[in-house]
């Protein structure tokens, strides 16, 4: 497809790149502003900073409680990984085993979560727990997380489960397997690697989910990017570099996670759910 | 499991039926297995043996009919509680067990304690020669092995029946030939009882003890494999049976052990299989049946019109005035275009009532 | 032999609950999806049905009090039209640019690591996004110092707690994801199809609107909408990084005040209702717009 390049065809090639570059520019910008500021002494009206510390970072562990937030966060995290993968995968199984009437319905109940954006179903959703006195509680901030997740690994872990051949069940069957031990001795083994891919990128997201922990935690079951949040919003009380501290410590959680899951899965697989058709 | 096998005698199946969507994959498949008999279900792709044997496994619930294990009805139990052994198309061993681990497997799930189960493993891994193998992976077997560990895995849980789902076809042409030797010797070696799916009917043939020849969905023929060779029931059959030279030709003189059928200067006489009625017939011969011969009356005219060494003999092709296109052998080298009588022994000649529509 | 008699109707088989359920798939394996079906209706379509209900049920006035008082109080409806005039120009934006850079990079060498930067600020969320955008456009920030030092500017640009504080957050967080998506419909047209057509005589342009465009309309059209329901949602940055009581007062602050600081359940449900209600119509009117273009698969034959 590579033709002899004109002039003009040389113009917007370059422009194109310009463009990328441009944006990766802004992009590297704003996060090394975040961490040359959460090292910066005094840093007023100048490229760089007048000299640099580690306090802030200690200072924001002691401020904003960190040890106790990323506790919460671990939890939560743990907790919606683990029952994501205990929901999402038997229902992926069925949905790629089986054919059977309302499944198209079933889909779709089970997409209609990943399309509406968290604030828009976040709303109702934390006034349901109100009224059920879950707002506020541990437990009431996981639900909420379950409710992308859930689908989540159900459409991550469709696909994969359809390229096992279904024979391998059978065979356990005729040999006496009953249900549960299809699972136990032969369907788990051979899913563990999408398990593990969809368990990551359920982490990951987890991490990163904003609006539905805001919505439904209290002062005791905030995550770390709520505590975030609350101090950006807040910022005045405190030493910008402080927030920035926190922020950088937040990016650390966050973008561990994602190296480890992208040794497993591709990138897109975070945006585009679907198993690449190419 | 282990304790029904002392009194299992026979297994019945009474009008088994499986439907989907209005569509008889199976319908009314009626059949008493006894104990230790090889059983085929024959037929071309579609006609519904593999739905039969997966109906028989529990690995598809019926939608008419039911199944019997001795006095016991099983065919609402899930496979799992069936006890049958059972060797798949594409062998479906655990790719993530050992060799050793697959065909323990059943033993495993039956909750058989290991100083039982060692044993039992060990003599199913001798019985099917492959004691070198027991600790790779089945990635790292042959097509061949991977075989024979599938029917390892099958015969150990000692199951009242063996269920196989064209086992051989995986493999290439010499290796299916031992291999079919080997499940001979195998079923006879146990006692138990074995239904094999195949669309081959040398398979078929040269393995059962009883044939089933099935086609979209219903029973065609039931008889030994000797019955269905020389004396096919319905047309379908003889077809599948290697009978290549099907024409049609009009009834002269409908006798019931011998008839006259008359085409276009062709009168032959054959063995009526059923009815013919007065009208049109439809006559079927083999291949090895019809030999060139002497010119006159019950002869077919023809030229020759190819010639191909197959061994022993010579398989060749005749074209009659009327534009018949016949299979023959013969013994001699033949030319083309040379004209040749072809004859039949009227015991060898089939006459079947013409199909509607045929 | 065989009998004629109907296939489920003689008097042996009964046919059985198990047995019509089984018909129609409905197995022990199949209730395997109850579990999490059934979550997702309790906390997903209850909560919404809940909602529903609940904005019918104002703290004072009759059945449509609260949705009256959402369009009659500019203070509240507005907030659609400053939603809108964020939401879709940053979508349309990102758009304009995912396109061509994925045309661009599809067989680039660094493709995976170029996938992998984008995927950053998609995991970091809009709250860090925020953060750092804060200190980077700031008056003091590294953007305005060096376009000063350029001379493009003789004084600061004013770019945070406003509307292009809001606006570049939305890009920055939501480039990566419509360039993503659009990458792998790129990346998933049979390239045999571009050839074919180059051999019959057609140019870059051509084969882009002949072959690609067509094929790509319906991925694009579904890009286009996950994103504006994303971006129409906007939050976090609208507080933090705009001017909340003024011109980025977007409709998710209206349903968190009305939620959070009113203590209004009602009418917090009634806006996300109208929330939601505006999200619907505009991807309904574009997935429809999508029925005019070709819809199967972007290889030929293989499906």
């Amino acid at each position: 497809m590579r033709s002899v390049d004109s002039l003009p065809a040389k113009l917007w090639n370059s422009l194109i790149w310009l463009v990328i570059g441009f944006f990766l520019l802004n992009l590297f910008g704003l996060i090394s502003a975040v961490g040359v500021n959460s090292f910066a002494t005094r840093w007023l009206g100048t490229w760089f900073p007048a000299g640099y510390t580690t306090r802030w970072y200690f200072s924001a562990w002691d401020e904003f409680q960190l040890w106790d937030v990323l506790l919460v966060t671990m939890e939560v995290v743990l907790a919606v990984v683990v029952l994501s993968l205990l929901l999402g995968v038997p229902a992926a199984y069925a949905l790629a085993r089986r054919e059977f009437s309302g499944k198209k319905l079933l889909t779709l109940l089970f997409v209609l979560p990943l399309l509406v954006p968290p604030i828009t179903y976040g709303i109702p959703l934390a006034t349901v727990l109100y009224q059920v006195h879950l707002a506020g509680t541990m437990t009431g901030v996981i639900l909420a997380n379950l409710v992308p997740t859930v689908p989540f690994v159900i459409l991550v872990m469709t696909p994969f489960i359809e390229q096992i051949d279904p024979r391998l069940e059978s065979a356990a069957r005729v040999f006496g397997a009953n249900t549960f031990k299809v699972f136990a001795y032969v369907l788990v083994p051979l899913l563990a690697p999408g398990m593990l891919a969809a368990g990551l990128l359920v982490l990951v997201r987890t991490v990163a989910m904003f609006e539905l922990t805001f919505l439904t935690a209290g002062p005791s079951s905030q995550t770390l990017v709520v505590a975030l949040y609350y101090s950006v919003f807040a910022a005045g009380v405190r030493a910008g570099q402080s927030v920035d501290a926190m922020a950088m410590i937040y990016m650390a959680t966050t973008l561990i996670w994602l190296f480890i899951a992208l040794r497993f899965v591709d990138p897109t697989q975070l945006v585009t759910r679907v198993k690449k058709t190419s | 499991m282990a304790k029904a096998d002392h009194t299992f005698g026979e297994i019945r199946l009474d009008r088994v039926s499986r439907g989907f969507d209005g569509v008889m994959a199976l319908q009314d498949l009626t059949l008493t297995i006894r104990r230790g008999e090889f059983i085929a279900l024959l037929g071309p792709s579609g006609c519904g043996k593999s739905t039969a044997l997966n109906c028989l496994a529990g690995l598809l619930p019926l939608t008419g009919g039911s199944i019997w294990l001795d006095d016991r009805r099983i065919d609402e139990l899930p496979p799992e509680r069936r006890g049958f052994g059972m060797v798949f198309q594409n062998y479906a061993l655990f790719p993530h067990m050992t060799v050793r681990r697959n065909i323990g497997f059943g033993l495993a799930m039956r909750g058989v304690p290991r100083h039982e189960a060692d044993p039992r493993i060990d003599d199913a891994v001798r019985m099917v020669q492959l004691e070198a193998h027991v600790g790779k992976l089945p990635g790292q077997l042959s097509g061949g092995q991977q075989q024979r560990v599938a029917i390892a895995r099958a015969i150990v849980v000692q199951p009242p029946l063996v269920l196989m789902d064209e086992p051989l076809s995986n493999l290439d042409a010499r290796l299916r030939l031992d291999m079919r030797h080997e499940i001979r010797r195998i079923h006879n070696e146990l006692g138990r009882s074995t239904v094999y799916v195949t669309h081959d009917q040398d398979e078929a043939l040269s393995l059962a003890d009883r044939i089933v020849v099935l086609r979209d969905g219903r029973v065609r023929q039931i008889g030994t494999p000797e019955e269905l060779y020389a004396r096919p029931a319905v047309l379908d059959v003889a077809r599948f049976m290697g009978y290549r030279n099907v024409f049609e030709g009009r009834v002269e003189d409908g006798g019931a052990e011998r008839a006259i059928v008359v085409r276009d200067g062709i009168r032959l006489a054959g063995t009526p299989r059923g009815a013919l009625g007065s009208g049109r017939a439809s006559v079927a011969i083999r291949p090895e049946e019809l030999i060139p011969g002497e010119d006159g009356p019950g002869a077919i005219p023809g030229v020759v019109e190819s010639v191909e060494f197959v061994g022993r003999e010579y398989a060749a092709t005749a074209l009659t005035a009327d534009g018949l296109l016949l299979h023959f052998r013969s013994h001699q080298r033949l030319s083309l275009d040379e004209p040749v009588h072809l004859r039949a022994s009227p015991e060898r000649v089939l006459l079947f009532a013409a199909e509607e529509g045929a | 032999m065989t009998s004629q008699t109907a296939l489920s109707g003689s008097a042996a088989d009964r046919p059985n609950l198990r047995r019509r359920l089984a018909a129609a798939g409905w197995d022990r394996i199949t209730l395997l999806v109850l579990p999490a079906a059934a979550f997702v209706v309790l906390l997903f379509i209850y909560p919404f049905a809940y909602g529903l209900v609940l904005s019918f049920q104002p703290a004072a006035g009759g059945l449509f009090a609260n949705y009256a008082k959402f369009f009659s109080d500019p203070y509240l409806y507005d907030t659609i039209g400053t939603t809108m005039w964020l939401g879709l120009p940053a979508t349309l934006i990102n758009m304009a640019l995912a396109l061509p850079i994925a045309f661009q990079v599809r067989h680039f060498r660094w493709q995976r690591i170029l996938t992998t930067i984008l995927v950053i600020p998609i995991t970091l969320g809009t709250v860090l996004v925020a953060e750092g955008l804060l200190t980077y456009l700031g008056p003091q920030g590294w953007l305005n110092r060096t376009l000063i030092e350029l001379g493009v500017i003789g004084s600061p640009v004013r770019l945070i707690h406003n509307y292009w504080g809001v606006f570049l957050s939305l890009v920055i967080t939501g480039f990566p994801f419509v360039f993503l998506l659009t990458l792998s419909y790129v990346t998933g047209i049979d390239p045999a199809l571009p050839q074919a057509a180059a051999t019959l005589g057609a140019g870059p342009a051509s084969r882009f609107r002949h072959i690609f465009l067509p094929l790509l309309v319906p991925g694009l059209a579904v890009a286009f909408c996950l994103a504006f329901v994303q971006a129409f949602s906007v939050f976090p940055s609208a507080v933090l990084l705009g001017a909340p009581a003024g011109p980025t007062r977007v409709i998710s602050i209206a349903a968190y005040q009305a939620a959070f600081e009113q203590y209004d359940h009602s009418m917090a449900s009634a806006i996300a209702m109208i929330m939601g209600a505006v999200q619907l119509v505009v991807v309904v009117a574009v997935l429809g717009a999508r029925t005019l273009f070709y819809r199967g698969p972007m290889g030929s034959g293989k499906g």
